[in-house]
This record gives structure tokens, C-alpha cells and sequence, in this order.
């Protein structure tokens, strides 16, 4: 088991390998479809993710007087469209998300960004990790507009390492 | 004739609605628990770990899953009651509270092509009417998400098919379906009617109890023979591999057209949140 805090580099990341289960804490941004969608679209970015961690994910609104709502991955392959430029023009060094990758996408990963998959449907577990949420981007979207949260020991699985190994079903 | 008021079928949906998406069914409880106990190492920690979430969910009320789905109701009037007002504004009423009051996640757009712009509070909702004997109203809910709904399939086949062509169908809908659809899965296929028909079959047949027997006997031991088949791919809890890929197999089906053999595999994820109440 491996615990990792960000800030992170590519360097921190270079011994994950495709099956180690890890624990991460720190920052991760959650963004889906329409938000990739948006910023490929736009000239300048609305924030620097510049070494910064996605998390595929669209959040049940917070209860008042709870942190966060439900908030489990979903599907990364709707994203396998995006993600070669969202790689290149954001700067990310991982991914956090469900599933199976596109080749193409595996490839544009590779010595670039570490593949993540979180526990998917244990949205209610995945909450009890989150410290933070706040909503940083694209009000509009609604559930799915972009989320900077704060997270403590939020278990992940490695799917893709920076070797570019690792299938996954 | 009973007089039934369409306030009191708008609270009821809205109490499904928001208990649907907290509490784990109880026939999936016992299923997963079983599960669990025949798995070793990370497929077993997984197992514990949806036993975990769902007690996390229903004690805090958060969402079993983020994904609280697209509400699909199935109403069976009866034909010797009457619903004094209009059953469809009434349900989705209920869909709007239930989504609003319970904190669950807007996920549906107003059109499908062009503007995808939410419409705030989750309707309208999918809903299937159909007639019954009796006085009553039986109202079933399912929160179906984008995962498993996502990866689900119809296919035309020609009568000449055998029946491996149709597990095979079955298995690769299944094994294309991965750890996309949240497995272990519940299977639904519906055989027969006509195009729309066979898709409806397969959706009903995920609301059946995990351990019912299918009362025809040939499909019931192809639903135990495709559940074998299924398991055999090695999916496993989040697809790391395992032998629970599915937990059930559940088969409807119907007359259909000569020249027909319509089949829909309908997939359900390791919550398969229904709800069934008789009003």
C-alpha cells in the first residue's frame, strides 16, 4: 500500500505500478464531459492544472451540514475523446476514474499520466474521504461544473503506471 | 370503483425516490453478503467494502452512488380503481420532490442533441403504464444510472438463431461491458415481442428478487447456465478479476413476429436500486 500527499511530480509517481492500491491525500480537481468539452474549447484556461490530478466525477448535492454528497468515479472511457488534449494542453500527471481506456488513450498516457480507478458505485464510502469541495468552474454545469476537493486517504487502485502497463477489463 | 388521490401517489413516489437511493435492496444485500463469502482477497475486500457503502448510505443518507439515475417507474392500475387527477403530472411531481428534497444528482437533459441543458430536477422521469385486476396501484421504481444503461444492447436475430448465438449475444454484451457497468451485475434480457417490447421485457426483469426461479423450466436453466457462463469471464467485483461477475440472471419473455427473434440484454449494477410499493 502506498501513500501519497500532493503536490505530486512525475518523479513521486514513477513506482506505481498497474495493481498497487494506494492512498492519496491533497488536492484533486473532479471534472467530466461537459467540462472537457468546454476547455478544449477555450483560448485560456480557467485554472492551472499544471501537475494537478483529475478525478472523473459528478457529485450528488451536499446535505447541509456535510461535506460532500455521494461521489464515485464514472465512466473515464467517455472521456477517451478528450483526453490526449486535455493531457497536453493542462499539464495533468494523473487521472482518477472507472474502466477500461482506449489504445489511443493508453498510448498518450504513457510517461505522462498515472491511470487511476476508484471504487466505483461507493459513492457514500468515497465521501466519508473528502475534507473539502468547493466549486471552482463552470457554475452552469451543475453536477457537472468543476470541483477542487480536498481529500484524506481516498483509496485508488493503479490501473496504468508511467510505464504505460496495465490492462484493465 | 376505489377513489385513490394523486397527492398521495406523488408523496409515495418521492419517499421511493429518496429510499431507493439510499437503501440497499434486501435481496441485493443478501446476494453481495454471499458473494463476499466465496471470494478471496481483493475481490472479497470489494464485496465488504459495497456491504460497507451501503450501510454508510443508509445511515448517513448520502447516495449509495453519485449516479442517482434516470427514475424509471412501471404503475399498474387496476381496472376497478379510480386516480381522481392526472397519474402522470402526479408521478413526476413525486420524481421532482423525491430529487429536490433528497439531495440526489439532476442528471437529465432537456434534449438529447443540441442544447443538453439540465433541467434541474431530474424529470421527467420514464414511466411505464400498464392494466391489472384489482383496486390498487403497484408502483415500482428503479434508479437507473448511465453506467449500466450505457453498455446494455438489443439485437434483431433471425429465428434461425441457436441458442448459443443468443448467449453469446449475452456474454459479449457483458464481457464489452467490463467494469463499466459496476459488476457484479444483475442481468436482465427480455426474448421476444418486437423491437421495443424485447428492450422492456429485459428492464422489467432486473426488478425480479435475486434467488427467484424463473417458472418456465427451460428458461430457467438457461439463466442458470448463462449466470455460469458469465462468471466464467473473470470480471470480478470492479473488474480486477474474481468469480462473481454477476450475482443473477433474469429472462422475460413473450410471443413475437415469425419472422422475429428480438433479444435486449438490459444491465443492472452491484446496487440495482428498485423499489416495489402497492398503493
Amino acid at each position: 500500500m502506498f501513500k501519497l500527499k500532493t503536490p505530486l511530480t512525475l518523479r513521486d509517481l514513477k513506482p506505481l505500478k498497474h495493481g498497487d492500491e494506494v492512498l492519496l491525500s491533497g488536492t484533486i480537481y473532479a471534472m467530466r464531459d461537459a467540462a472537457h468539452k468546454r476547455m478544449l474549447s477555450e483560448k485560456k484556461l480557467p485554472l492551472d492544472l499544471r501537475g494537478q490530478i483529475i478525478y472523473y466525477m459528478g457529485p450528488t448535492p451536499a446535505r447541509p451540514g456535510k461535506v460532500s454528497g455521494s461521489c464515485g468515479p464514472t465512466t473515464s472511457a467517455r472521456m477517451d475523446k478528450y483526453t490526449p488534449q486535455i493531457i497536453e494542453k493542462t499539464g495533468i500527471i494523473s487521472i482518477i476514474g472507472k474502466g477500461a481506456r482506449a489504445g489511443q488513450v493508453r498510448a498518450a498516457m504513457k510517461g505522462k499520466v498515472v491511470y487511476f480507478i476508484a471504487y466505483s458505485g461507493l459513492g457514500a464510502l468515497i465521501a466519508k474521504c473528502i475534507r473539502k469541495s468547493v466549486m471552482v468552474c463552470y457554475p452552469d454545469l451543475g453536477a457537472e461544473a468543476v470541483y477542487k476537493l480536498e481529500v484524506e486517504n481516498l483509496p485508488l487502485i493503479v490501473a496504468q503506471g508511467l510505464d504505460g502497463k496495465g490492462e484493465i477489463k | 370503483m376505489r377513489k385513490l388521490n394523486p397527492g398521495l401517489v406523488t408523496k409515495t413516489v418521492r419517499e421511493m425516490c429518496i429510499t431507493a437511493a439510499h437503501k440497499l435492496p434486501c435481496d441485493m444485500l443478501r446476494a453481495v453478503k454471499k458473494a463476499a463469502a466465496g471470494e478471496r482477497g481483493i475481490s472479497a475486500r470489494i464485496l465488504k467494502l459495497c456491504l460497507e457503502n451501503a450501510k454508510i448510505a443508509e445511515k448517513e443518507m448520502i447516495p449509495l452512488c453519485q449516479d442517482t439515475g434516470v427514475a424509471v417507474i412501471f404503475a399498474e392500475i387496476g381496472r376497478d380503481l379510480f386516480i381522481d387527477g392526472d397519474i402522470t403530472a402526479a408521478i413526476e411531481e413525486g420524481v421532482r420532490q423525491g430529487y429536490r428534497q433528497g439531495y440526489l444528482r439532476k442528471s437529465i437533459v432537456s434534449d438529447p442533441l443540441f442544447e443538453r441543458k439540465n433541467t434541474r430536477d431530474n424529470t421527467p422521469p420514464v414511466i411505464h403504464y400498464a392494466f391489472a385486476k384489482g383496486n390498487k396501484l403497484k408502483l415500482t421504481v428503479m434508479l437507473k444510472g448511465g453506467g449500466s444503461e450505457n453498455n446494455s444492447r438489443i439485437n434483431m436475430f433471425a429465428p434461425s438463431a441457436t441458442l448459443e448465438d443468443i448467449e453469446d449475444f449475452a456474454l459479449k454484451t457483458v464481457a464489452e461491458a467490463g467494469s463499466k457497468s459496476c459488476p457484479p451485475l444483475i442481468v436482465g434480457i427480455g426474448i421476444g415481442s418486437n423491437f421495443e417490447g424485447c428492450a422492456l421485457l429485459a428492464k422489467k426483469a432486473l426488478a425480479r428478487e435475486v434467488g427467484s426461479v424463473n417458472k418456465d423450466k427451460r428458461y430457467a436453466a438457461l439463466e442458470r447456465r448463462l449466470l455460469q457462463k458469465i462468471n466464467a469471464l473473470k470480471i470480478g467485483p470492479q473488474g480486477l478479476g474474481g468469480k462473481t461477475t454477476a450475482l443473477a440472471v433474469f429472462i422475460e419473455f413473450a410471443p413475437c413476429h415469425m419472422a422475429s427473434l428480438p433479444v435486449a440484454v438490459n444491465l443492472g449494477c452491484h446496487s440495482n436500486r428498485h423499489i416495489v410499493k402497492v398503493l
